[in-house]
């Protein structure tokens, strides 16, 4: 096998290990050494084992944020299966001739920069932007929401970017749903809602796991948007890393955090993992 | 009813998704520094915007880093799906579960350790840290395109090109980079974008040498709005939105034939 395939083969295979190694083994061990050492204020680290930093994740208050990061991230998966539910159902049931135009048209967004999308929700939001302007001119409102820079502001950004990713995985699903189990249930008498609860979501529960996922890790560790929408006051998980790496120069416990949410996301990949098939993973991208 | 009511909800989704592009877009258009209102129709924002030589700098920067990192990015993916599909060799298995976890962990993640690896190995933060860590970010999104392209290939044309004596390297070139090349096109795009747009893993390994837009980008808009933002914006929307029209308008376009 070896000597059919020659130079070809392990020059490929020389590059692909030599890149991994250095750009994913490597770094990836060294997070998890770093997270075991001390913090020292002239070489950034100091060669001392401890566990301190472990500690320090669940002691000092930063398991709170911890917490209120996955409470995001749960009511922002939440919000996106219930908006996208329905919607990629609606596509998927579409004249064939038009799917391909709307699935385009929800791709979209989702190659522009969500960074500049982010901004213009902050326009929209903002005491005197679009929202307020437009609902105080109705007269439906009668002082300025105050909703930028707070938590729903987060869940509003969180949710807008994070859609798409959501109805992709439910719309594949949905499209492969065959249409006999619904009539044979309709024939059986079972009326709108029972086919739906027991039949249309047990059969794309495949989608609907693996679009929460996709959705919640991103979540997790959103990034700017807790900065730009949430303001100073609602940081989130992935703000206290950049914190401890940036300002407080403190990198050890950031990478503890790092590897503990890592850990926490590993089971939710797994979760993944076992329900979908090789060909979905594959278009995950 | 239903039907209207159905097309009712799809719409407002629509809605919901491009209001805030096209927000960008009508006020990158509006002659007021400071109010949202609409003031009337000026170009005078990117006009503001091509007098700025250091943002256009910038720009530039980030347009070079990003081919050059969806260049990179898109032969080392190639190399990684053809050997995937094509070879045995040791830790298979370990690299295809590798490509799909790095997929899914979190950027900050990779931005720390990346960061990492650079201050143990002393390598001061610039152009080459970010040009490598963009290609990091994208290699395995270019294999998992073109190794979902290269399992619908027939085997048995590698066999008939092995009897009649042609090697690997023929092989390559000769059958697999044609049969490919709409995967590969679509790898390389979808790396650009990724490069061009990245904020996370640029906040963390870029230094004070050598600036990309979206860092910059990131720093205007947390000192607060300026019209010009509206502008460049607007300009970076079209770039993008163009360059996916493109793309997708060829792979149709394969489709059909």
């Amino acid at each position: 096998m070896n000597k059919k395939h020659g130079f070809f083969k392990t020059f490929s295979v020389s590059i692909i290990w030599l890149w991994l190694g250095i750009f994913a083994l490597v770094p990836i061990a060294l997070i998890f050494l770093t997270s075991f050492l001390t913090k020292d204020t002239n070489n950034i680290v100091e060669f001392i084992p401890t566990f301190k930093n472990y500690l320090e994740v669940f002691n000092h208050g930063y398991l709170k944020i911890l917490l209120q990061s996955i409470y995001i991230a749960t009511i922002c998966t939440i919000l996106c299966l219930i908006i996208g539910y329905p919607f990629a159902f609606t596509i998927a049931r579409s004249k064939s001739k038009y799917k391909p135009l709307l699935l385009l048209l929800v791709i979209i967004p989702f190659w522009t920069s969500s960074l500049i999308r982010t901004y213009a929700i902050m326009a929209i939001l903002k005491a005197k932007g679009i929202l307020n302007t437009a609902l105080l001119a109705i007269g439906i409102i009668h002082q300025p929401l105050q909703i930028l820079y707070s938590d729903t502001a987060v869940l509003i950004g969180c949710v807008y970017d994070l859609l798409p990713f959501m109805i992709l995985p439910l719309y594949a699903n949905i499209e492969k749903l065959n249409h006999e189990y619904i009539e044979a249930a309709k024939d059986l008498g079972a009326n709108w809602l029972t086919i739906f609860i027991k039949v249309i979501i047990p059969l794309t529960m495949p989608g609907i796991i693996a679009g929460s996922v996709l959705v919640f890790l991103p979540a997790m560790t959103m990034f700017y948007i807790p900065v730009l929408l949430g303001g100073a006051k609602n940081l989130l998980i992935g703000n206290l890393i950049e914190y401890q790496f940036l300002t407080t120069s403190n990198w050890p416990l950031g990478t503890a955090i790092s590897v503990v949410i890592t850990l926490l996301m590993g089971i939710f990949i797994l979760i993944y993992w076992h329900n979908s098939k090789e060909k979905d993973r594959e278009s995950l991208a | 009813m239903s039907k209207f009511i159905r097309n009712f909800y799809t719409s407002c989704v629509y809605i919901f998704l491009y209001l805030p592009i096209a927000v960008v877009i009508i006020f990158s258009f509006n002659n007021a520094k400071h109010s949202l209102v609409w003031q009337g129709f000026t170009l005078k924002w990117y006009a503001v915007l091509f007098h700025d030589t250091a943002l256009l700098q910038v720009a530039w920067n980030s347009l070079a880093l990003a081919i050059l990192a969806a260049s990179i990015a898109t032969a080392i993916g190639t190399l990684i799906s053809v050997s995937l599909f094509r070879y045995r060799f040791f830790g298979k298995k370990i690299l295809h579960a590798l490509i799909f976890i790095l997929i899914l962990t979190p950027e900050i993640v990779m931005a720390i350790s990346l960061l990492l690896l650079y201050s143990f190995l002393k390598i001061p933060l610039g152009f080459w840290t970010l040009l490598l860590a963009h290609t990091a970010l994208c290699i395995p999104f270019v294999a998992v395109t073109i190794y979902s392209r290269i399992t619908t290939l027939d085997t048995a044309i590698f066999e008939a090109a092995l009897d009649l004596g042609a090697n690997d390297l023929t092989i390559f070139h000769k059958i697999i980079l044609p049969l490919l090349f709409p995967a590969i096109v679509s790898g390389w795009l979808l790396s650009f974008i990724l490069s061009l747009d990245d904020v996370i893993i640029s906040y963390f390994v870029s230094g004070p040498t050598f600036n990309i837009l979206p860092l910059k980008i990131y720093s205007m808009v947390r000192l607060g709005v300026k019209p010009e933002v509206n502008a460049l914006c607007t300009l970076m929307l079209l770039f993008t939105l163009f360059a996916v029209i493109a793309s997708y308008q060829s792979i149709f376009k394969k489709k059909l034939k």
